[in-house]
């Protein structure tokens, strides 16, 4: 445990060294400072940034992720020759580089807010705003390690992260719109709702709409969906889909680190 | 000859002297006293004479007032249905109750039964009673010129088959519906065949079918109501002239519920009211020749739902803020006309700096045709492809309708508006 917390430290300094991590942090603390100024409702600006972190977060934290391990490489070589175990060295490397993105995003998106003293009727919206994007970060990261550890070769390793990337927040759900019109004949709510289950981003992004759209979601006629949706079922199955996509990554990417030979 | 003349003057005499009396006459009735139950005193009663109703619970077989009296209750005063027959019937002009609590109508499949059902008559005045599980609160049938007002209705009902409304109007003239709170019942406003009446300041809500449910009612204006958690929202429908102006509609949820429900109306005004978290804000079937101006749709599911037989409608200064959907219709045509809106989703830009964008906007989306046709697609909402393919079709619209455009989309929103000062500035209908 100790030499855990003594790889995250390092690579805390190492990661805010590189001053990456802290211009992420003002992008995100520019952006919602600009769309609190330029659309003056909260909820709008809110809405705004929904689309930035279901876009922004996956791609910053996949790429950023398994550039940073790749580059590392030596480092985790030299580290290994010396009497430390893999797997604090792994979770000392996930945390220091997962922990300091997380942070900045959160930081960048609730200062603005606190300045103005909180987000008033969107504070629900804001704080799930904020525990969403910090998990899709932990996620991704843990994409990225797994990624970056499964390929030798770095130029596989990023063409794998981006197109993981573009998979799940673009050519999924086009996926489940084709799988929406061929079926349209059945019913439909809950091969549906089991789809959005089985991708990190998609979750995300159903959990803020059941705080932004929840009038246009009653609409629907199918009970599957309003008891989904109307009830607090709805949020704690998709908080605990997000915990499986969590852990099923990084699991899988310690267990090929721990059998990988450097 | 003098004679013949003595006897019509006596006549006359005796008839202003009891007429005289008459009006100065206050019967009491109330535990303890002479008399004690308000049927006694409606039988001894003589026109225009005030009946004062002590504190007390009255259980007495169903009232008839068939002369013009009026009737008091003192706080506590309680006429109680016992769960059966209707409490009290109207037959003659002139009545006015006042300050009662009515309670306990029994629920019937067979008669529409109710706290005070106002047959037939002429000015009527019934203000600041308490209704209470009284099935139909107050029940108006081809009546004019009566006022409705300050009364409070509550039911308890939980289903549609079983339960009546809270103002029931039908066949009906002038009438003036003012400041009563309604929830609990069936509809919360009903009305038939009802002409030139006013719905004003009146609250509807939880009610389990619709706040005012509102048909074959031409001339009719309601103003500043608010209808709030109806099951069904409320539904104006198969009527002409109808203005309704500065109401608000809230949080009316579900597959089948509406802030607003036109259906057949036509020559019409919806204007400066709030359509705020409502499924659907404004459903338009058939509706014609209607204008919807200076309202604000902020955080509906669809704002408004426009059918291909609503024709020559002019949708201006509405401020579209946090709809999941702005503008849904059935058909790729619309001749109706949308102008100087807010639309929160529109992205151009104002060079000539006159407060309306220089490029027109579409306010509806490929997404909602898409739900339209496949309703689970609904999960996809804001997902990066859905905004792309949206993006894709307003650069290049195939399926969407191109005629249903906002050519001077207003680039700020319009400021809340008191709605004292709206009322002199909207435009009339435009009937060209």
């Amino acid at each position: 445990m100790d030499t855990t917390i003594k790889i995250v430290k390092y690579e805390l300094n190492d990661v805010l060294r590189s001053k990456w991590v802290a211009y992420y942090g003002l992008f995100f603390l520019v952006l919602t400072e600009g769309l609190l100024r330029f659309s003056g409702a909260n909820v709008k600006a809110l809405l705004s940034l929904v689309n930035v972190v279901l876009l922004l977060i996956p791609l910053v934290s996949i790429l950023f992720g398994t550039m940073y391990l790749y580059n590392a490489r030596e480092f985790v070589e030299m580290l290994l020759a010396q009497p430390v175990n893999r797997r604090s060295l792994f979770a000392g490397m996930f945390s220091g580089l997962a922990l300091p993105l997380a942070m900045s995003f959160a930081a960048g998106v609730a200062l603005p807010f606190l300045m103005r003293g909180g987000a008033g009727a969107g504070t629900g919206a804001l704080l799930m705003l904020l525990v969403t994007g910090v998990w899709l970060t932990l996620i991704f990261v843990a994409l990225a390690f797994l990624i970056a550890t499964a390929f030798v070769d770095r130029v596989k390793g990023l063409g794998t992260a981006i197109i993981l990337w573009l998979f799940f927040t673009v050519i999924y759900d086009g996926g489940v719109l084709l799988f929406l019109g061929a079926f349209s004949d059945y019913p439909l709510d809950k091969p549906v709702l089991a789809l959005m289950m089985l991708n990190p981003v998609d979750l995300t992004r159903v959990a803020l709409l059941m705080n932004f759209d929840v009038s246009a979601l009653m609409g629907y006629t199918g009970a599957v969906f309003r008891q989904f949706f109307g009830s607090g079922l709805g949020l704690a199955v998709a908080f605990g889909m997000l915990g499986i996509w969590l852990a099923v990554p990084l699991y899988a990417g310690l267990r090929l680190f721990e059998k990988r030979d450097f | 000859m003098r004679a013949k003349h003595v006897l019509p003057v006596v006549l006359i005499l005796v008839l202003v002297s009891s007429c005289a009396g008459a009006r100065a006459q206050d019967l009491v009735v109330g535990p303890g006293g002479s008399v004690t139950t308000l049927t006694e005193a409606l039988a001894s009663a003589h026109p225009g004479d005030r009946i004062v109703i002590r504190a007390g619970v009255y259980r007495e077989p169903t009232l008839v007032v068939d002369k013009p009296l009026t009737l008091v209750g003192e706080p506590g005063a309680i006429l109680d249905g016992q769960g059966d027959r209707q409490i009290m019937t109207i037959l003659a002009d002139g009545v006015t109750v006042r300050g009662l609590t009515f309670r306990n109508v029994g629920v019937s499949y067979v008669e529409d039964r109710a706290g005070i059902k106002v047959k037939e008559a002429r000015d009527c005045l019934i203000e600041g009673n308490r209704f209470e599980n009284t099935f139909f609160a107050v029940y108006l049938a081809q009546t004019a010129d009566c006022r409705v007002a300050d009364n409070e209705m509550i039911g308890t009902y939980t289903r549609e088959a079983a339960s009546g409304n809270g103002i029931h109007l039908w066949y009906c003239k002038n009438i003036t519906i003012e400041h009563n709170r309604i929830h609990g019942h069936r509809d919360g406003i009903y009305m038939e065949f009802v002409e030139d009446s006013l719905i004003r300041g009146n609250e509807s809500r939880n009610n389990l079918r619709y706040g005012l449910h509102f048909m074959f009612s031409d001339r009719c204006r309601y103003e500043g109501n608010s209808f709030r958690e109806n099951r069904a929202g409320v539904a104006v429908m198969y009527t002409d002239q109808v203005e309704m102006i500065g109401n608000t509609f809230e949080r009316n949820w579900g597959g089948a519920s509406y802030g607003l429900l036109l259906k057949e109306i036509r020559d019409s005004r919806v204007e400066g009211n709030r359509f705020v978290e409502n499924t659907t804000g404004v459903y338009a079937e058939s509706v014609n020749r209607t204008t919807v101006g200076n309202n604000v749709f902020e955080g509906n599911g669809w704002a408004v739902k426009l059918m291909s037989s609503s024709q020559d409608n002019r949708f201006f200064r509405n401020n579209f803020i946090g709809n999941s959907f702005d503008v849904s219709t059935s058909s790729r045509r619309s001749s109706s006309t949308f102008e100087e809106n807010y639309w929160d989703r529109y992205e151009g830009y104002d060079l000539d700096r006159d407060g309306f964008g220089d490029v027109p906007f579409h306010p509806v989306r490929l997404f909602s045709l898409i739900v339209e046709q496949n309703e689970p697609a609904l999960v996809l909402m804001r997902s990066l492809f859905i905004d792309l393919l949206d993006a894709a079709e307003r650069v290049f619209p195939v399926l969407t309708p191109e005629t249903l455009v906002d050519a001077r989309p207003k680039m700020k929103p319009y400021p809340d508006r008191p709605s004292g000062a709206l009322f002199s500035t909207t435009a009339r209908p435009n009937h060209d």
